[in-house]
């Protein structure tokens, strides 16, 4: 899915899966943390969003 | 290919004379010329309405499932790859379905024949490896292979990998060294080049569905797009929704499209689809070595679970 979204232009660095037990707390913050510096760095999306304008 | 309609109409004659089958399911004529269409015939004076010729681009495996009794199916290769798809997938039985294999010289563009002629085409005829068409302003002789679809250019599976019986001699695999071309065309662009050659990809779709009702992978009760509690995606022309749509279209199919190219033939508006699915029949290649349909006993890669599969995707 991830390779499709990229092939159809999304930046690979938009999508992100992963696998965190409720018992992970530290690995869902370190995620949480790359995921949004990664995404920061991107700005803001403009592919694949609808405008109800 | 046009000298094994004889013998189709044969083997279906002798199907329904002896009732081994209830049905048989193939190609007729159409209204308008190069527009065959599928046609269930249910009884042996019917056999004479069978055709099959270069411009049955549609897979009829689409028209096996929910059925009652056994049927019998006129079945190219591609058509033959969705059969046991089908069957892996537990929507027909192997028994319930009697093949007439058809080894395939590959199916024509009929997009591209149309955009020689200004006007329209009253005849199309067709001998050995050249097409005749008439319109009523000129006459045009081609060369079939010359106005093949891209997906049987490409087509390594010509011959049906599964039948009972065959309807003409086996035809001669094409080895393709570069299988995706066009994939790769569009992967060696930017990733706003990519989007743009999407966004005018369906810049046209008017969203009539024609591509999922023609795919014979398409068969969920309701589809997703149809689902209104709750609503997946919005139903009218904006190109988000329009992009769903087709994203999660291929998506769906991923692991399972033998690229029979029914969703392009279908499509009103000219709009290959197929440069969604067709990345995905790349991927499943390159991580899982999968083709669809191949092998009646094997799960399909998305279906089955294995230490080695690749998960560097997730963290």
């Amino acid at each position: 899915m991830g390779n499709l979204l990229e092939h159809m232009g999304i930046e690979r660095d938009r999508i992100h899966f992963s696998w965190i037990s409720s018992a992970e707390a530290t690995k869902f913050v370190d995620v949480v943390k790359e995921i949004s510096n990664k995404v920061r760095a991107l700005g803001p999306n403009k592919k694949l969003v609808k405008d109800y304008n | 290919m046009d000298t094994c309609i004889q013998k189709i109409r044969e083997i279906a004659f002798q199907l329904l004379d002896k009732k081994e089958v209830e049905k048989v399911i193939g190609f007729s004529n159409g209204t308008i010329p190069m527009a065959t269409s599928p046609i269930t015939i249910a009884s042996k004076q019917d056999t004479e309405k069978l055709v099959f010729n270069s411009t049955c681009g549609l897979n009829l495996a689409n028209y096996i499932r929910q059925q009652k009794g056994k049927i019998a199916v006129i079945a190219k290769g591609c058509d033959s790859r969705n059969i046991v798809t089908h069957i892996i997938e537990n929507q027909v039985k192997r028994d319930q379905v009697y093949i007439i294999g058809v080894p395939c010289n590959g199916m024509i563009n009929k997009s591209k024949i149309k955009s020689l002629f200004e006007d329209e085409i009253q005849k199309f005829e067709e001998d050995g490896d050249s097409l005749i068409i008439e319109s009523s302003s000129k006459k045009e002789k081609l060369k079939k292979n010359d106005y093949l679809r891209e997906n049987c250019r490409l087509c390594q599976h010509r011959n049906p990998v599964i039948y009972d019986v065959l309807a003409g001699d086996l035809v001669k695999e094409q080895i393709i060294d570069v299988p995706y071309p066009d994939v790769e065309k569009i992967a060696a662009l930017e990733a706003d080049a990519r989007w743009i050659h999407f966004q005018d990809l369906t810049k046209n779709c008017i969203r009539c569905y024609a591509c999922r009702n023609a795919c014979p992978l398409c068969y969920c009760p309701t589809c997703f797009v149809d689902e209104s509690g709750p609503q997946w995606v919005g139903k009218g022309q904006d190109k988000t929704d329009i992009n769903t749509f087709h994203f999660l279209r291929a998506f769906h199919c991923a692991g399972r499209c033998t690229d029979c190219g029914a969703c392009a033939e279908a499509c009103p508006m000219d709009i290959n689809v197929r440069d969604f699915t067709r990345k995905l029949n790349k991927d499943t290649f390159d991580m899982f070595g999968w083709e669809a349909g191949l092998d009646l006993t094997k799960r399909p890669p998305l279906d089955a679970y294995s230490p080695d599969d690749p998960n560097d995707f997730i963290k």
